[in-house]
């Protein structure tokens, strides 16, 4: 197994189209550090404007504020919602591309199950999308904090401001790029059940991104009938739970206290969806799969 | 228990005019001091730690709150932990004496500034006659509603600077639309205080370790 | 001789149409067998059900005398296969796509054997190129080079020499003859070219719309001797009323538009010559068209053609 993985790992960063993933993170990074360097105070006059009338807000206070810390979650509001198209690239070829050259028939030829082949083929793609996210944490995290520098992590929720201590931050960050990893291994899933259908991977691509869009803005949606009935089943509503690594407990007092998560349980209550929904997208895809005539 | 009363009848003789003076005495040995100090901030809408902080203040107004490394929210109006600030007036108070509370035994006075382009507009003061300390003060301002002071003092009781200040102050409401936060909801209720009003205020708590009185404080920290 | 394929009353039934319809065939150990039909007859379908690639509606299929449902890893162990087009990676090089195949086919191939392979079918100075800088021609041999170099006991040929010149294909058919003749592999070979067929094959299955139309050993099939001849005169109308009166009626098979059809034995040619001359007839051209290929249109295409069953 380990050496079919292999293969598929090298077929994967074989191909020029792999790269853009990782190109494309790094210019949306580099480009948001480049803008925040030269006008980040900008962008936080619009967050402190309701702050401003009854606490200071000095050039100073708002250098601060603008950390590594600071900027790398602001990078993942961002990015997190791109990821998953970038994510798609590469799962939703992983049949269907296969079916398109024309190289899948051969392929089952092989010696090698097709239970197998599948779980090789999603496994490469999830050490892709790790790949992925290290890549962001690297230039994301580690680079803003080489850049502006580290100090407490302020982050402006729409009714509630969190501070936590700087030494209080570097752990929330791996636990969230773990969660960020399980939520796009979600979408990788899905590609990938898509991927089964398609002879080309424009498709099952295509298809993902507008499943995860329609689905994200449902779970936006504040109407009522929707909060009950749909969202809690939306796997988008899970996704963005990684946030709740930053929702730290406080006392009666407000003063939060280090180490904490607010809502530890409805983050693993989120991430019990996303797993279900992993298994089912890929139990799924194999089931079809075993049973697919390959006419391709 | 004649020296008592005796006691009692001339601290009674005490006017509001020499409770304001002795009061006033005190804060006047400062000309400046740095202190460290940690500072909780209770506002309903931030979560925050506790902050090292340094407090500089200067004659006759000039106060200023800094987190050196760190960040804090600073309120707006802190210049007015500094009661010297309450006494920064070019025409002069009335002074009105509500007498004594019964269960602090302090003695209330009310001091209304004669400049009517003053911002603050009243002040409250309940004062401990004995250690001519003020240990709560209550100023209402033109333009930014009432502050609350509470002092503890110790042993810097001389120089009438507290161990410990409770600021209490207006806040307006915090909302960020949810286009700006992408909030996550994870379920937990808002917290609600059972007093709609305490929603309004904010409280920032200040304990002081180390004074550094009169050794001169530079300008430029003020700017 | 041991079955190396026994297939037993196959059918795969598509929504729209039977693709195959209870085909029953055996492959012996060292034998090239030759599976023809033409377009849509079902042998592709057949090819991809051997190799799992499809699943039958009914039927049953053992090779090396096991069941390949229950022993699918380990038959194919054993097998090669181009089906179709030789399709590969084409972002890969050659000799990168060799390796890959390899591996997958659960056989440790060493670099000099994947070199030697390429070496096998000429590519060896193209072992770096890309596969899209290649011809059809280098990619149907490379296909060749990944269904073999994993030394499989049983190859399964699809349209082998698509895409070669007549040089590619003389090479395809002694490779074809030297794994068949010296190595003792045995080869299922689709193709069309009919002529190739009679040169390398010693059984065969035509089918026709996934029926079995005829299976047996070549020779016993049909004897090469056995030509049908093309004769075009000056005036066929009259030449074939003059042949219909005489004694080389019993050669004449029928009329075309553009010749009259003889069937003969090739010992009957020098004679029937002869007898042409002397009765004045001005032949134009006398063409002997070639007999499997014929056999093949007779039992598939010819509107008199009588299906031989088992």
């Amino acid at each position: 197994m380990l050496k079919l993985l292999r293969i598929e790992l090298f077929k994967i960063f074989k191909r020029p189209r792999t790269y853009i993933a990782f190109g494309a993170i790094a210019a949306v990074v580099i480009l948001f550090q480049v803008g925040m360097k030269f006008d980040g105070k900008t962008y936080l006059d619009l967050v402190l404007n309701n702050v401003s009338d009854s606490f200071e807000v000095s050039d100073e206070f708002k250098s601060k504020l603008l950390n590594g810390y600071f900027i790398c979650f602001a990078i993942l509001n961002i990015l997190l919602i791109q990821m998953p198209l970038l994510v798609a690239l590469v799962a939703g070829d992983a049949i269907a591309g296969e079916a398109n050259m024309g190289t899948l028939r051969l392929s089952l030829t092989k010696p090698v199950s097709r239970t197998q082949y599948m779980l090789v083929k999603f496994m490469a793609s999830i050490i892709y999308t790790l790949l992925l996210l290290i890549w962001l944490a690297v230039l994301a995290l580690f680079g803003s904090m080489l850049v502006f520098g580290t100090n407490s992590l302020v982050i402006f929720r729409s009714e509630v401001i969190e501070q936590m201590n700087s030494y209080d931050v570097m752990w929330r960050y791996f636990a969230a790029f773990g969660y960020a990893a399980v939520a796009l291994t979600t979408v990788s899933a899905l590609a990938f059940l898509l991927s089964v259908f398609a002879e080309n991977a424009i498709g099952p691509i295509i298809a993902t991104m507008s499943i995860v869009i329609v689905l994200t803005i449902l779970s936006e949606f504040n109407i009522p009938i929707y909060d009950k009935t749909v969202k809690p089943y939306l796997f988008t509503t899970h996704m963005v739970a990684w946030k709740g690594f930053f929702y730290v407990q406080a006392d009666s007092d407000n003063k939060t206290i280090d180490g904490t998560i607010q809502n530890l349980p409805a983050i693993l209550r989120s991430m019990g969806v996303l797993v279900i929904y992993i298994v089912g997208f890929v139990g799924t895809a194999i089931w079809i799969f075993r049973r697919k005539d390959i006419l391709t | 228990m004649v020296l008592l009363l005796s006691m009692v009848l001339l601290v009674n003789a005490q006017t509001p005019d020499d409770v304001i003076k002795n009061v006033k005495a005190k804060l006047d040995k400062v000309n400046d001091y740095q202190a460290k100090g940690k500072m909780k901030t209770n506002v309903i809408f931030i979560k925050a730690p506790v902050a090292n902080v340094k407090v500089y203040y200067k004659k006759p107004n000039k106060l200023r709150i800094n987190n050196e490394s760190g960040i804090s929210f600073i309120p707006k109006g802190s210049v007015n932990i500094n009661l010297g600030n309450i006494f920064v007036n070019t025409n002069g108070f009335d002074i009105i004496d509500m007498g004594i509370e019964a269960k602090t035994n302090l003695r209330i006075i009310k001091l209304l500034p004669r400049d009517e382009n003053s911002d603050v507009v009243l002040s409250t003061l309940y004062i401990d006659e004995s250690q001519s300390l003020i240990k709560k003060a209550t100023t209402t301002t033109k333009e930014n509603g009432t502050y609350e002071l509470h002092m503890t003092y110790g042993k810097y009781a001389d120089y009438g600077l507290a161990d410990k200040v409770i600021f209490s102050f207006n806040i307006k409401d915090y909302k960020l639309p949810k286009g700006i936060t992408f909030d996550y909801d994870d379920g937990s209720k808002k917290k609600e205080s059972p007093d709609k009003l305490k929603d309004k205020k904010g409280k920032v708590e200040i304990t002081y370790s180390d004074y550094s009185i009169n050794k001169g404080v530079p300008d430029s920290i003020f700017k | 001789m041991s079955a190396v394929i026994q297939v037993k009353h196959l059918t795969k039934d598509f929504k729209e149409l039977k693709a195959v319809s209870d085909l029953s065939f055996t492959v012996d150990a060292g034998q090239v067998y030759g599976f023809l039909g033409q377009n849509g007859a079902g042998k592709s379908t057949t090819i991809r059900m051997l190799l799992t690639l499809i699943k039958p509606t009914s039927g049953e299929i053992e090779i090396f005398g096991l069941n390949l449902h229950k022993h699918r890893n380990e038959i194919l162990r054993q097998v090669g296969a181009i089906i179709e087009r030789p399709d590969l990676y084409k972002y890969l090089t050659a000799l990168e796509n060799l390796r890959i195949f390899a591996a997958m086919s659960g056989v440790k191939v060493s670099e000099k054997k994947l070199m030697e392979q390429l070496e096998m079918v000429g590519l060896a100075a193209r072992a770096h190129s890309k596969v899209k800088t290649y011809s059809q021609g280098m990619k149907q041999r490379l296909g060749i080079a990944t269904a073999l170099v994993h030394d499989p006991k049983l190859i399964i040929l699809d349209e082998p020499t698509n895409g070669l010149d007549p040089q590619g294909i003389a090479d395809i058919r002694n490779l074809i003859l030297q794994l068949s003749r010296e190595m003792n592999k045995t080869l299922l070979i689709s193709s069309h070219l009919l002529s190739e067929m009679e040169l390398i094959a010693d059984s065969m299955i035509i089918i026709d719309k996934g029926i079995k139309v005829v299976e047996g050993k070549v020779n016993e099939l049909f004897d090469p001797a056995e030509t049908v001849v093309e004769l075009k005169t000056t005036d066929d109308a009259v030449a074939y009323e003059r042949l219909q009166q005489s004694g080389l009626q019993q050669f004449v098979s029928g009329k075309r538009n553009d010749c009259i059809l003889l069937k003969l034995h090739r010992n009957d040619t020098p004679a029937v010559l002869k007898e042409l001359v002397q009765m004045n007839i001005n032949v134009i051209s006398f063409h002997s068209r070639h007999s499997l290929e014929d056999y093949f249109l007779s039992l598939t295409g010819h509107p008199n053609a009588e299906a031989i069953t088992n």
